[in-house]
């Protein structure tokens, strides 16, 4: 596809008339092969019956009212270019790590690493589906099934249904490498959905990686259950794509003492929504969700929706939401985030900040925060901005000499500071933070 | 090195005219000090010649040893050797001094022609001006001005004039949010930079500073001209007197 046709394509399907929603449902589910037996089959049933019950979202969806979801309702995506004209390397390359290579979705053996690794088992789901009582069926939708209320999540319910494809890891120590989850696509009309549980056992801990490019559509999902005093780091960078539609979610249980701590890197896509989801259940456990996401409309139409969910049900638990959007040339932004702090879930400390630079005055940046509170000894905020660069912070780099291009490069990667801050991990976040650099660097002329 | 006639200058966005013929000179090695109320424009006057958006020059003209200052961008004239010490120094959260002070420095470089400095390089020069002006390493790893204090961050700015080495200094209001001790820190390290062939522009409002950096003229600025021109007894005068009738006398 040509980039002249990519920059007139309207991502959503032009429709006269809009069909039933039944309708519009059966004709989703009826261009996708479900899976059919497996320890994951009840599941799966379960959440077809509940996706069949809510049916797929629309407009008038409380939770999709930014958002117009009709491109990932639709039966099957438009062709994309998939020639990789990204100049960026995949990241992480250099690090020692176990990598898990997925190409359209199905795990590549002959790319991976060799899974084995001191305190952690690992799976691929269409490896182990036909054995019975895998420990991972006692996860498999159900915290994907928790996640449905009070907010009704139709693609998660989706995900769960159709996939058949994803890794399975469960962790009883801390693993000297990180797991790596690389993505590659090959089909220009890919539809990939796979779906990954992982379960830390007591103090284990675990750095989980995923990068690469996926699929001319893709819905992925994430379940993830922390026992007392666990620890994941995840961090996610999605490469360059101008067309990409890409819906995320990710489940997280976290229990006492446990530390769940999740960071998104988005650059570019035409529609991409990633919902996140927490729930505290044991006391004094951290759960820290962020992401930085850049947007250029250039090449076409960019719209990056995240849309969070953290519920404090124990005591003395931190959340932090810090996401941060660079929009420009039309690009637009959504933010919808909750804090629900569950009577008795006293000395609740949660915080949440969405914050979005608009680059020029054609982009948008769309937020709702929201706090909900049933608990009387509670710390928890919110804030969401939205501004351009800062004109005195601009000229005093530019009276020290920096030109114009690179001063508003280093404005912005100020900006993004605070979120980038939640990659712990030193060497990981300068190797994000030169991505980043060279991402706009690249794109510094406004 | 730095002359300015009969320079005419509004705000953009609205008609107001801010300064009203200013003329001033300031030969190479030497010291001017602008002194005058509130509102006479002696802040417009530094972000006119260093380039800041907001200002209509109408009138006038103002060169630096010869190049036209107002016909170049901000950075233009950074890299012909103008600097412009801030009244309150921006925070960028999240850029690290050094990267910054490296950014700088080397954009200047590469803009005069000349090679970029290596990152051992630039860590040797900015170590030893550091030390040289007594200023904690720490604070050159920590973001640009992020949690500095009123006195660290006009020291910063210090560094920065000495990792730059203008020959045109401007310092607007320095000795703002500052007590006697950090004044007198700051002072120093300008007095450390005095050379014969950099000049500086004091902008003040008090005879204070004054008494650490010792100026060879001091001018009376009010209602956007410089209404009187003398030695060093002028800020003497006005800390006694004050303003009223230096600007009455002026007319």
């Amino acid at each position: 596809m040509s980039d002249a046709a990519v920059q007139t394509k309207d991502v959503t399907p032009q429709v006269s008339g809009a069909p039933k929603k039944a309708d519009a449902l059966d004709a989703r589910l009826d261009a996708l092969t479900l899976p059919e037996g497996g320890f994951t089959a009840p599941a799966r049933a379960d959440a077809l019956a509940r996706l069949r019950e809510m049916g797929l979202p629309g407009a008038r969806d409380e939770y999709w009212r930014y958002t117009d979801p009709r491109s990932f309702n639709a039966p099957r995506p438009d062709p994309i270019e998939i020639e990789d004209k990204s100049p960026d390397s995949p990241l992480f390359t250099d690090l020692d790590r176990l990598l898990i290579v997925f190409v359209d979705g199905r795990f590549d053996a002959a790319a991976s690493s060799d899974l084995s690794q001191d305190g952690v088992e690992i799976d691929i789901l269409s490896s182990v589906e036909g054995e019975a009582g895998h420990w991972a069926k006692d996860l498999y939708g159900v915290l994907e099934t928790a996640g449905q209320n009070p907010v009704k999540r139709p693609f998660a319910a989706l995900n769960t249904a159709a996939a058949d494809e994803g890794v399975l890891i469960r962790v009883t120590g801390k693993p000297a490498k990180p797991i790596h989850i690389l993505h590659r696509r090959a089909k220009d009309d890919a539809d990939v959905i796979w779906h990954h549980v992982i379960r830390l056992e007591q103090d284990a801990e675990l750095t989980l990686l995923e990068t690469g490019m996926v699929g001319a559509r893709s819905n992925g999902q994430i379940e993830v259950d922390l026992a007392p005093g666990a620890k994941l780091h995840h961090i996610a960078a999605k490469r360059a794509g101008h067309q990409k539609l890409g819906f995320s979610a990710i489940f997280a249980r976290v229990d006492r003492e446990a530390q769940f701590r999740s960071f998104t890197l988005s650059v570019n896509g035409t529609l991409m929504r990633h919902e996140g989801v927490i729930e505290f259940v044991g006391d004094d456990a951290v759960g820290h969700i962020a992401a930085a996401v850049l947007g250029d409309g250039d090449k076409g139409p960019f719209h990056h929706d995240d849309t969070v969910f953290v519920t404090h049900g124990a005591e003395r638990c931190e959340s932090r939401q810090v996401f941060k959007k660079v929009l420009k040339n039309g690009a637009k932004g959504v933010f919808q985030g909750k804090i629900l702090v569950k009577a008795g879930a006293q000395k609740t400390d949660g915080y949440q900040i969405s914050q979005a630079l608009l680059l020029d005055e054609d982009s948008q940046f769309l937020a709702k925060p929201e706090l909900e509170i049933y608990a009387d000894d509670v710390v928890c905020s919110h804030g969401s901005t939205t501004g351009a660069i800062d004109e005195t912070a601009l000229f005093y780099l530019r009276s020290r000499g920096v030109p114009k291009d690179r001063a508003i490069v280093l404005l912005v990667l100020s900006f993004l500071a605070d979120a980038l801050d939640e990659v712990a991990d030193e060497g990981l976040r300068e190797q994000i933070n030169h991505r980043l650099e060279a991402w706009l660097t690249r794109r510094a002329k406004i | 090195m730095l002359k300015i006639n009969n320079l005419h200058v509004k705000l953009e966005e609205e008609d107001k005219r801010i300064l009203k013929g200013v003329d001033l000179e300031i030969p190479a090695g030497q010291v001017h000090a602008i002194m005058g109320p509130n509102g006479s424009g002696k802040s417009t006057l530094s972000y006119v010649l260093s380039g800041r958006d907001g200002y209509e020059v109408t009138e006038g003209s103002a060169s630096l040893e010869g190049a036209d200052l107002l016909d170049m961008d901000p950075e233009e004239r950074a890299a012909a050797g103008l600097f412009l010490a801030f009244q309150y120094p921006v925070e960028i959260p999240g850029v690290g001094n050094m990267t910054f002070l490296r950014t700088a420095v080397n954009a200047q470089r590469k803009a005069r022609g000349q090679d970029e400095l290596s990152a051992g390089e630039f860590l040797k020069v900015v170590r030893a001006k550091a030390a040289d002006l007594k200023i904690d390493a720490d604070m050159l790893k920590r973001p640009v001005n992020v949690g500095f204090s009123g006195g660290e961050k006009k020291r910063n700015e210090i560094l920065q004039m000495a990792m730059l080495e203008p020959r045109m200094c401007i310092m607007d209001e320095t000795d703002s949010g500052l007590d006697v001790d950090a004044m007198r820190l700051v002072a120093d390290g300008v007095n450390a930079l005095r050379s014969p062939d950099r000049s500086f522009l004091v902008i003040t409002h008090y005879q204070r500073l004054l008494d650490h950096i010792k100026p060879d003229v001091v001018h009376i600025m009010a209602d956007g001209r410089i209404v009187k021109t003398g030695g060093p007894e002028l800020a003497l005068q006005v800390e006694t007197e004050g303003y009223g009738d230096l600007v009455t006398e002026a007319g």
